[in-house]
């Protein structure tokens, strides 16, 4: 689905990621793992195509993303953006329908179609009830479910999401990471994430890619990346896990707050 | 803030752009009827199509003919200016950009009144104001090229083609108050009536609306583009839009009509900037029913300025970017309150 051959980040001077050689299978579910400034963020641009390669290349289908056309590419992956700003007074409705925009080719107005796929979207993320609301009166986690709205609505078969869990409340959490568990399950979509959620992403990934901040990189399954030891080193916490009822559970130690 | 959309845009938008061509093609009428000897309603058919024949014989086809040149140079001065505002406020992803915040009029300004205070004639006024416009414009595009690439977030004050565009204009105004300070006396007037923007003896010519079909043009090409640039900001890329190309587009085309409206007609004010605004707020963000919407909302809104510019204290004539800054200001201050209650 997606690859990355010999792929190097570098931001401010500082080298993020150095020779990674990755492959996402469709149907796989990955999380990506590291502290603040590891170079999260960065790669996914890099994987959406936002951002050059400081050297090395991705591949999606087979195919480097500088010889796809931008709009075929729009039908294969879509990507959420870490935070977002709104300066104009669109509708709900109207922001999640402007995720259709690879679909429509040279017509000027979506179908009723787009109309349907919108609406499904809105619904599966339990925002139906906001569709008529200016998106700048939204508090952070439903403009942030209205943006994963528009994900699902743009139907493709990778999705790259940075943060999907940002401003979710509890529920909506568990509920957004069960819908893409899910969309990889049974529709045999691909899924690339970032979250802090370790019990959460160790529920719902297949696979993780953890990146130290300095060039150093661990990419496996989740029995093999997600041990306490290696998560410990690459967050720079001490971590313990305990098992409990068919989970993992990751517990950070507590500093002595004494 | 707009009403929550009962029926698809796509219904209304036939209503709402017909609706404006009437008031557009109104307001033309209004302005040819208007003025020191008013032409009678009942007289207007057939002096209309005495003009449109190009024999006007009666008294009323003559002021008809008379006034229709200026309010045409009118409506399209206003259209050009809205269009070039919906543009720079999409670029910019900010709401409150106009056509003059990057300086492109500060420019226009300091070659016209460079060229006013040389005692140049008209044309030659217009062409230096046309060669400001196209200096700034190209000393932006050289310190500001890396905003014009997808990739980079252009909102939030740090964009360096605002930052850019604003030093550049106050350089410009300050070279504008010392050619005003050491101008003699005589010309003063005229130099402060091309600030403030006049339509007074600007002449029809073809030039603007080739300017403004051509803008006008690109813009409903790119308005679902627009649309989703000014909603996903730099990550429309991921939904096929080619940002850069897009971002260079808008700046050369609303560069291109703000020039060509304060070539013909001065530095008018607000046009570009209120009428945006009404219009989003009447009809919602939309860019394909805002465009249009805009063009003749702008045109029909100058073309009555005008009419009231020279009328009101007739037969003084006022510059009419003086009544555009008076109907202007309290109507942005009304819809701002409005919009944070």
């Amino acid at each position: 689905m997606i690859r990355t051959r010999q792929l190097a980040l570098a931001a401010g001077g500082r080298t993020l990621v150095q020779g990674l050689d990755w492959q996402v299978e469709a149907g796989e579910c990955w999380s990506i793992i590291g502290r603040n400034g590891a170079g999260k963020s960065t790669l996914m641009r890099t994987l959406a195509g936002l951002r050059a390669p400081d050297a090395g290349s991705v591949e999606i289908d087979g195919r480097p993303l500088p010889g796809w056309p931008l709009e075929d590419l729009a039908r294969r992956r879509a990507y959420l953006a870490q935070s977002r700003s709104d300066a104009f007074a669109y509708s709900v409705i109207e922001t999640v329908l402007s995720a259709r925009h690879p679909y429509h080719g040279r017509r000027y107005w979506e179908g009723s179609d787009d109309h349907a796929a919108a609406m499904a979207a809105l619904t599966a993320m339990e925002a139906a009830h906001l569709a008529a609301r200016d998106v700048r009166t939204l508090s952070g986690g439903e403009r942030q479910r209205v943006a994963i709205a528009a994900l699902l609505a743009q139907d493709t078969p990778l999705l790259l999401l940075d943060e999907p869990a940002n401003a979710l409340d509890l529920a909506h959490q568990v509920q957004v990471m069960g819908l893409l568990a899910r969309l990889c399950r049974e529709q045999d979509k691909t899924v690339v994430m970032i979250g802090h959620d370790l019990t959460l992403a160790h529920a719902i990934s297949t696979h993780a890619l953890l990146l130290m901040g300095d060039g150093r990189w661990h990419a496996g399954a989740v029995h093999d990346a997600m041990q306490a030891t290696l998560l410990s080193d690459y967050l720079g916490h001490p971590i313990e896990t305990i098992d409990h009822g068919g989970r993992r559970i990751f517990i950070p130690l507590e500093a002595n707050h004494d | 803030m707009h009403p929550a959309p009962s029926l698809p845009l796509r219904r209304r938008a036939v209503p709402i752009v017909g609706a404006l061509l009437l008031a557009a093609i109104a307001s033309l009428l209004v302005a040819g009827m208007t003025g020191s000897i008013a032409v009678a309603p009942s007289e207007l058919p057939a002096a209309l199509g005495q003009v449109l024949r190009g024999r006007p014989d009666s008294l009323a086809a003559t002021l008809l003919e008379l006034r229709a040149g200026r309010a045409l140079t009118a409506f399209v001065t206003g259209g050009a200016l809205a269009l070039a505002g919906v543009m720079m406020q999409a670029l910019l992803r900010n709401p409150l950009a106009d056509p003059y915040v990057l300086g492109i009029s500060a420019g226009a300004s300091v070659g016209a009144l460079l060229a006013l205070l040389l005692m140049c004639a008209a044309a030659t006024v217009d062409a230096a104001a046309l060669a400001g416009a196209v200096a700034v414009s190209m000393l932006l595009y050289f310190f500001a090229r890396r905003d014009m690439r997808g990739g980079v977030a252009l909102d939030g004050g740090a964009s360096m083609l605002l930052l850019t565009g604003v030093i550049l204009s106050s350089g410009c105004m300050a070279m504008v108050t010392l050619m005003l300070s050491i101008a003699p006396e005589g010309r003063l007037r005229s130099m402060v009536f091309w600030m403030i923007g006049d339509l007074a003896g600007a002449p029809l010519r073809p030039m603007p609306w080739i300017v403004l079909g051509a803008g006008l043009l690109y813009a409903l090409r790119s308005a679902r583009a627009m649309n989703v640039v000014a909603l996903h900001a730099d990550a429309a890329a991921t939904l096929g839009i080619r940002v850069g190309a897009l971002r260079k587009g808008l700046f050369f085309v609303s560069g291109v009509l703000t020039a060509s409206a304060v070539t013909s007609a001065g530095s008018i004010g607000f046009v570009g900037l209120i009428i945006p605004h009404a219009c989003r707020f009447a009809f919602g963000p939309d860019h394909r029913v805002l465009i249009p919407a805009a063009v003749l909302g702008g045109g029909g809104f100058l073309v009555l300025c005008d009419t009231l510019a020279r009328t009101v204290v007739a037969p003084t004539q006022l510059p009419v970017g003086a009544i555009t800054a008076l109907i202007g200001a309290p109507v942005f201050l009304y819809q701002l309150h409005r919009l944070r209650k």
